[in-house]
């Protein structure tokens, strides 16, 4: 198990790394120069120098790299070019709508699909699957801005129980803000729960026709029983895996929704500053995104090795 | 062979939009680049199927026009995933287990760790947006898609006899995975590209809509909807319509890609995912 964690550890630190070295390049592909931008046309050649060091955009490119690198493993991310304030502040804030948002998405999409996805798969072949199957066939297929533009229209504007857009905070109180929250959640949540509902119809499927399940049968359990004791449990392994996976999806996806609602998010900030030729933040807030799908990533995988030794050997 | 029906429901859309968007090269009800603002905002009917948008533009050709963007650019970035993903798998399978396949999967490893719309905008941010700076940035992420398709598939067949063969008769790796694998993982390849050909036009349209995507004057059903979202309480058609149009092309891809798996590989048929 040591061994396992060690290997799945470098591999950890080798994928950052790499990562950070792509979007670092990237970055210093992008035309326009930050500081002509911030002081306009007419500034002197000793200010435009001196913002240069400040923003720490002298030196060599590697200089510059292992520059940002290391105030990043500082959780020092720079100064915002547009802003003035450390990136860090700056994606702190942003922070308190984004993950609040991703994981309100996740849990309605974990709490809708779980159940359909299981309801479909018990009763496989009858009216209640093919309900399921189309409706999740028309949920992948529905772009979520679009999907979100409907619910404004229709539980904003037409029925007023939800803000069509913006966010109050958190000081004025929990139900505000998840109130703002709501309409963005289910836009985000319909896809990936979709998604979720169908790999939970057929890895129950799969799970149902196993020996152990007749076993379980034949010693007297309802077949409810067997399915909820022996079946769900044992599909919830692949199950898993892609609600790991979405956690990234939402969170990327939140990019596009949160422009829908003009929610000040990470999505946003990374939209603005690219539009501001921010690039610190862009840098900053794309490299969080990646470590953060990085990290799920391996959460998962040290979370199968510990519920399923067959897996440890893999590494 | 029996032809699934979601097979024929799918095939059935997407040649429907297919159809559309090779109409539209030579011919619209109305010219998309012409704007009429005396005409603006029209009801469905007299001249204009769909009615007009509120530059004055017929609805029904700037959806048909839109078909031809959102097709070409997931096709093409189909192409490109494809057109390098499949060598590098093919690759990677020949080499199996040594450094070359190492190097080439813990790339699309980290390909997979980007969130894919995140890159993309950031790709057109770069390279300026542009329809094909959106297909350049959708095409990227296919790559891995079908390199894992490809080597997956590759490495069941190597093992087999007819391999083996070719081998005694002195082909080479290159020659044995263009003559022999390729063929046998046709059809696994043919099912992915439905489903990223699908994924393109949802790209494609989340990409236009934040405004890094197609430019005006080039149509687009991302753009549509993005330019409709100010009326929409006013006249909820000009969002409907663009929205539908990007759902029933997608679900006919889907049903397709799913069809074409249970009728060229029943031993897949897991009637979902």
């Amino acid at each position: 198990m040591l061994r396992f964690v060690a290997s799945r550890l470098l591999s950890l630190v080798l994928s950052l790394v790499a990562a950070s070295i792509a979007i670092f390049l990237v970055i210093e592909v992008i035309p326009g120069d930050p500081v002509s931008y911030m002081m306009g046309m007419g500034a002197s050649p000793e200010a435009a120098a001196a913002l240069r060091a400040e923003l720490g955009l002298g030196g060599g490119i590697v200089e510059r790299y292992l520059g940002w690198a290391s105030g990043m493993v500082r959780g020092d991310f720079g100064i915002s070019y547009t802003y003035r304030v450390p990136v860090a502040e700056l994606v702190a804030q942003r922070l308190w709508v984004s993950v609040p948002l991703t994981l309100y998405a996740l849990a309605l999409s974990t709490f809708v699909a779980l159940p359909v996805g299981i309801l479909a798969a018990s009763r496989r072949g009858r009216p209640a699957d093919w309900a399921v199957i189309g409706a999740t066939q028309i949920g992948i297929a529905v772009p979520n801005f679009w999907f979100a533009m409907l619910l404004v229209v229709a539980f904003a504007i037409l029925v007023p129980l939800f803000p069509a857009g913006g966010f109050p905070g958190w000081e004025g109180g929990l139900w505000p803000g998840l109130r703002a929250l709501t309409l963005p959640a289910i836009a985000l949540a319909l896809p990936q729960a979709s998604i979720l509902a169908r790999v939970m119809r057929s890895a129950l499927i799969e799970t149902l026709s196993q020996d152990y399940i007749r076993t379980a049968r034949a010693k007297g359990l309802s077949e409810g029983q067997a399915v909820r004791r022996h079946g769900v449990r044992n599909a919830l392994i692949p199950v898993l895996t892609i609600v790991g996976l979405q956690f990234s999806f939402l969170l990327a996806g939140a990019v596009i929704i949160e422009n829908v609602f003009y929610l000040p998010g990470l999505g946003r900030l990374i939209f603005q500053g690219i539009t501001q030729r921010d690039l610190i933040v862009v840098e900053s807030v794309v490299m969080l995104l990646v470590f953060s799908v990085i990290l799920v990533t391996f959460a998962v995988d040290l979370a199968y090795a510990l519920a399923d030794p067959r897996l440890r050997r893999r590494a | 062979m029996r032809v699934p029906v979601q097979l024929g429901v799918g095939a059935a859309l997407t040649a429907v939009f297919a159809l559309a968007a090779l109409v539209s090269f030579v011919w619209t009800p109305h010219d998309v680049t012409q704007i009429a603002v005396s005409q603006k905002l029209q009801a469905p009917g007299g001249g204009y199927l769909f009615g007009t948008d509120h530059l004055g533009r017929d609805v029904l050709s700037l959806l048909m026009a839109g078909a031809r963007t959102s097709i070409a650019v997931a096709l093409v970035a189909v192409g490109i995933g494809a057109g390098i993903g499949v060598p590098l798998g093919l690759l990677a399978a020949a080499g199996r287990g040594r450094l070359l396949d190492e190097v080439v999967m813990r790339g699309n490893d980290l390909i997979f760790a980007f969130p894919s719309l995140v890159i993309a905008i950031l790709i057109t941010a770069v390279l300026g947006p542009s329809a094909i700076n959106a297909i350049i940035a959708i095409g990227i992420f296919n790559i891995p898609v079908f390199a894992r398709v490809a080597r997956g598939g590759a490495l069941s067949i190597w093992p087999r006899d007819f391999i083996m063969a070719a081998r005694a008769a002195g082909k080479g790796a290159a020659r044995i995975s263009a003559e022999h694998i390729l063929p046998n993982i046709a059809n696994l390849l043919i099912v992915q590209a439905t489903i990223q050909f699908s994924l393109g036009i949802l790209a494609e349209a989340a990409l236009s809509y934040i405004g890094l995507g197609a430019q005006p004057p080039v149509p687009s059903w991302g753009r549509m909807l993005a330019e409709a979202q100010t009326y929409f309480y006013a006249d909820p058609r000009l969002a409907v319509l663009p929205g539908l149009a990007i759902v029933l092309t997608v679900l006919g891809l889907n049903l397709m890609g799913d069809g074409l798996r249970d009728m060229l590989d029943p031993r897949l048929r897991r009637d979902a995912l």
